[in-house]
């Protein structure tokens, strides 16, 4: 186990892991609406607190895991509980942690009925997303992985739109079909390897026949994860009928662990099968930044809109993530950060405008800015940083994708840039008629601007737009030990590889 | 005292006797002396449970696999007239008898678990059987079309088709080996004799078990007596039989050694019979007690899929994997009986807004359905992982992957009464109120799920050293 820095002392993952689980079994006693809320704003402020620690500690030059503990579980399968972290997932869990305490704050007064279980929803939820992040045991990644579903279909059907059975249960059953063969790929990788442990799977001479089969049933569960192209139909039903937190959730959180598992277990499980298939994704992946694009062009529902433009932006981050070099990499995981921050701000905003109107219509949500100018700034910003404006986040992310999509080949990269124009003419309408609107613009005079608490949520996403895109070196700081080291094995792996078939021929 | 557990449900069986003697007789009464000696059960068996020793000319062995298999046909007898106490649907007049054959079928269950002779193995599953076929139709007749009796009838004549096959088995058996011992059949498989007839004899004798626990193509009695026989009656065979059924699997299996490739394909072939028949037929059900059979007939598949490792470990596996579908079971029937007003059948419609309702029981219930549709981290998914592993390190891959694909298609059903309990809205359907002893039950129920779930190590640890006691 040296791939592990173990941590000694505190175990401050698996507190993290666990302090909102417990959190929510105090909601299971304690009932009243006003606790409820304040209960799970302060456990999920201090898990976001007590992850600072994983910042301050984390060693960005060294490539192993760390903050890493392991005890064992089930003996009779060589399965044990081990939670670790590099660059690749650090970012992820502060993005998780820091995200939890504003859905709180998003659903403080659209959530009306039911308080109490929507919070220990999200408790649950917080739970179960961290433990996907830092999980190096496979059977353990596959228990938060599936769990997961549970709360979320909650989130979605208990406190939905209008079609929320339908929309909850085709996430359900999607999400689930598409992991069951994630199941049998972890065991057949077990019987290989004889662990679970999910480094040790890494770099094996598995034969290319088994290599191409894993892969494909990885690629079946992240990709309708992501939501790649074709798999992606359950998002926009998804997100349109969750509540603002689940939306919030979904498209921050939730999708991230898509690519976060194409990133961390295709890459160095089955690299040759990686490289056989990376061609027809990289295309699928333009499909997707294109299809999403011009479907999102053609909405008059907010949320839709907003959930199409995902497809897109998830598109750009499989096509860095297999373009297979360290810019695109790089740019892939910074734009996963980005997408959160950036998406689950719009998300908010439109929540914000839906508790007013309790409309999603983008023609009745037309000329609120004469009204709500504290609103419309936010949603300008965001709205810019979501087409990549320079100076905002996604501008970085997205350069970084396109210059490694160069790199790589000249012709993908002129593919994506219709992407790139599609996003911004897409989201300057959506601007337009929200900020200015046209003659018949509905009565918006009864609107009421931002509250504190509101402007409180947004500020901070805000911050990180600006952060970011201004300065992303420590972030890129954070992750580059990690990146250039998974892409150095992936070098010397495939010259290992071209060696050894020479040497059969 | 190796067979006080045995000897308490006797005892137990003959006060009820008295009991329904009696001119007046008093519901309280009979329930009363029911759980008293229910729960007198389970403590007599974790009081016996350390005791081993062999009974009545060797035809008794009270070994520690025998013993935890008591464990927990006593334990679910404790959960399940916990919370069956108001018997809806059971005739006033006829409940001292019915907890009494109830008592007599579970002392011939626990019997069964212990015979390690054909003859007592016969009796005793007889004992449970001949109980259980009286059980279904003292339902009382609300709807008029006396539908428990077809459900009865059924049970007989499909129970005794079953029971010939097995004593037709059994004759065989007797003939090559000139014993009824298991431990000389056992010597004559293992010097090798495994020619068409010793084979026939065994697959015969399995389909006797076969039928008890509900695998294809000896399924057939399931959907109708499920919905036919009170929820609780329904409650009682969808687990605790099974148990049994599944004990004797193992005794008899293991007979054959580790290499009877003939053997291992049938099974393979019935399991995912069973899973694609259950699974499929189960999507289009209204009644949720016909939909938990057919799902029955699916996990069915699964525990012969664990079985089909014949060794130790699979064994031990299926053990677990039978231990946490009664559990799940259980805390499905515990919703099923109580939901139901005046212990009518229940559609998937009648759980309409159950959240609202009975908040409590729509958890349990969510919780028993998400387990049974192998959600991790529940004892359903737990099981199904380990099983899967250990039919895929026996090189079984297709079938492994059409197993995985069963789950994906299960989800659905199970899913759909989620979601009328949580999304539905209640409509004119009344509030349901239950005892809180019932509540507790169903979270006691709740806890056992996660925790079998969560942590497994222990009890297939301990699951796999018993079953290698046997062999």
């Amino acid at each position: 186990m040296d791939l592990l820095v173990i941590k000694e002392g505190f175990p401050l993952l698996s507190f993290l892991i666990f302090f909102p689980l417990a959190g929510s079994l105090v909601l299971l006693f304690f009932h009243g609406e006003e606790f409820a809320r304040r209960w799970a704003l302060a456990i999920t402020s201090l898990t976001a607190l007590f992850s600072i620690p994983l910042l301050t500690g984390f060693d960005a030059a060294s490539t192993k895991y760390q903050f890493a503990e392991a005890y064992k579980w089930i003996p009779q399968f060589h399965i044990n509980y081990i939670v670790g972290m590099d660059g690749i997932s650090v970012l992820l869990v502060l993005l998780t942690t820091f995200i939890m305490p504003f859905c709180v704050l998003a659903s403080w007064k659209y959530i009306q009925k039911r308080v109490v279980q929507f919070m220990f929803c999200l408790l649950v939820m917080e739970t179960s997303m961290i433990g996907v992040f830092v999980a190096l045991d496979f059977i353990l990644f596959y228990v938060f992985w599936e769990f997961m579903l549970i709360p979320m279909y909650l989130l979605i059907a208990i406190w939905g739109g209008p079609r929320k059975a339908y929309a909850s249960i085709k996430f359900f059953l999607y999400t689930l079909a598409g992991s069951v063969l994630l199941l049998v790929a972890i065991i057949a990788l077990y019987l290989k390897s004889g662990s679970f442990f999910i480094p040790e799977m890494m770099w094996q001479p598995y034969s290319m026949t088994f290599q191409v089969l894993v892969f494909l049933a990885f690629f079946l569960a992240f990709a309708i994860k992501v939501p790649m192209f074709p798999f992606h139909t359950w998002l926009p039903a998804a997100h349109v009928e969750a509540p603002t937190a689940g939306s919030v959730i979904l498209a921050s959180i939730l999708l991230k662990m898509g690519t976060y598992g194409l990133l961390r277990f295709c890459l160095p499980i089955t690299p040759d099968a990686t490289v056989l298939l990376a061609q027809p994704i990289l295309w699928l992946s333009i499909a997707g930044i294109i299809y999403g694009g011009f479907t999102a062009l053609a909405q008059h529902d907010m949320k839709k809109l907003i959930a199409y433009s995902s497809v897109g932006h998830m598109g750009f981050v499989t096509l860095g993530i297999f373009v297979l070099n360290t810019r695109g990499v790089e740019g892939a995981i910074l734009q996963m950060i980005n997408h959160g921050v950036t998406t689950g701000g719009l998300f908010l905003c439109v929540g914000m405008i839906y508790e007013r109107t309790h409309s999603r219509e983008l023609s009745l949500a037309s000329g609120v800015g004469k009204y709500m100018p504290w609103f419309v700034t936010f949603l300008a910003f965001f709205s810019l940083s979501s087409f990549g404006f320079p100076g905002t986040n996604s501008f970085i992310g997205e350069f970084l994708v396109l210059a490694g999509t160069f790199e790589h080949n000249i012709f993908l990269a002129l593919a994506a840039i219709p992407g790139a124009v599609l996003a911004a003419a897409y989201m300057l309408r959506m601007l337009q008629k929200i900020v200015w609107g046209g003659t018949n613009n509905p009565d918006q005079s009864y609107l009421k601007d931002l509250g504190i608490r509101e402007i409180i949520v947004l500020t901070p996403f805000l911050l990180f737009v600006f952060w970011i895109g201004l300065g992303p070196q420590p972030f890129i700081d954070l992750m580059h030990g990690s990146v250039t080291h998974l892409l150095d094995q992936f070098q010397t792996w495939q010259q290992h590889g071209q060696v050894a078939s020479l040497l059969l021929k | 005292m190796v067979i006080l557990p045995e000897l308490v449900l006797l005892i137990g069986a003959l006060a009820l006797f008295c009991v329904s003697l009696g001119k007046n007789v008093s519901e309280q009464a009979a329930k009363n002396v029911a759980i008293v000696f229910g729960l007198g059960t389970f403590a007599g068996t974790l009081l016996a449970f350390n005791e081993q020793g062999t009974l009545f000319y060797g035809a008794l062995a009270v070994d520690q696999y025998s013993q935890l298999f008591k464990l927990m046909i006593s334990g679910a007898l404790a959960v399940f007239l916990i919370f069956s106490q108001s018997l809806k649907a059971i005739d006033q007049k006829v409940k001292p008898e019915y907890y009494m054959f109830l008592m007599l079928s579970v002392l011939g269950l626990m019997l069964l678990v212990s015979s390690v002779e054909l003859m007592a193995i016969f009796i005793s599953l007889e004992l449970s059987s001949f109980a259980l076929y009286l059980l279904v139709p003292m339902r009382d007749d609300a709807t008029g079309v006396r539908v428990q009796m077809e459900a009865g009838m059924k049970y007989i004549l499909f129970g005794v088709m079953g029971t010939g096959f097995m004593l037709y088995g059994m004759s065989l058996l007797f003939g090559l080996t000139g014993s009824t011992y298991l431990a000389n059949v056992v010597e004559f498989y293992a010097e090798g004799n495994l020619q068409p007839t010793a084979m026939i004899a065994l697959v015969l004798v399995l389909a006797g078990f076969l039928y008890k626990l509900a695998v294809f193509p000896m399924h057939f009695w399931v959907p109708d007596i499920y919905q036919g026989a009170s929820n609780e009656t329904t409650g009682f065979i969808a687990t605790i039989p099974k148990l049994g059924a599944v004990a004797l699997l193992i005794r008899f299996l293991s007979l054959s050694g580790e290499h009877s490739t003939f053997l291992v394909n049938l099974m393979a072939a019935l399991a995912l019979a069973s899973m694609f028949y259950g699974n499929l037929s189960a999507l289009v059900q209204k009644d949720i007690k016909r939909m938990l059979g057919f799902s029955g007939i699916a996990h069915a598949g699964f525990i012969m899929l664990g079985l089909l490792s014949l060794d130790s470990q699979g064994y031990g596996l299926a053990i677990y994997y039978i231990a946490g579908y009664v559990v799940m079971n259980l805390a499905c029937f515990l919703v099923i009986s109580n939901v139901s007003q005046k212990g009518e059948n229940l559609c998937i419609e009648d759980f309409n807004g159950l959240y609202k309702r009975q908040p409590v029981l729509a958890f349990v219930l969510a919780i028993g359905l998400f387990g049974l549709a192998g959600i991790p981290p529940f004892v359903g998914f737990m099981g199904k992982f380990m099983i899967l592993t250990s039919a895929l390190s026996g090189d079984h891959l297709v079938v492994v992957c059409l197993a995985a694909i069963n789950t994906a298609i299960a989800i659905y059903y199970y899913l759909s009464v989620v979601k009328a309990a949580y999304t539905g809205e209640p409509g004119e359907q009344p509030d349901v109120t239950v005892h809180p002893i019932i509540q507790v039950t169903g979270a006691v129920l709740v806890m056992a799920i996660c925790i079998m779930g969560a942590l497994p190590a222990k009890f297939v640890a301990f699951a796999g050293t018993v079953v290698q006691s046997i062999q």
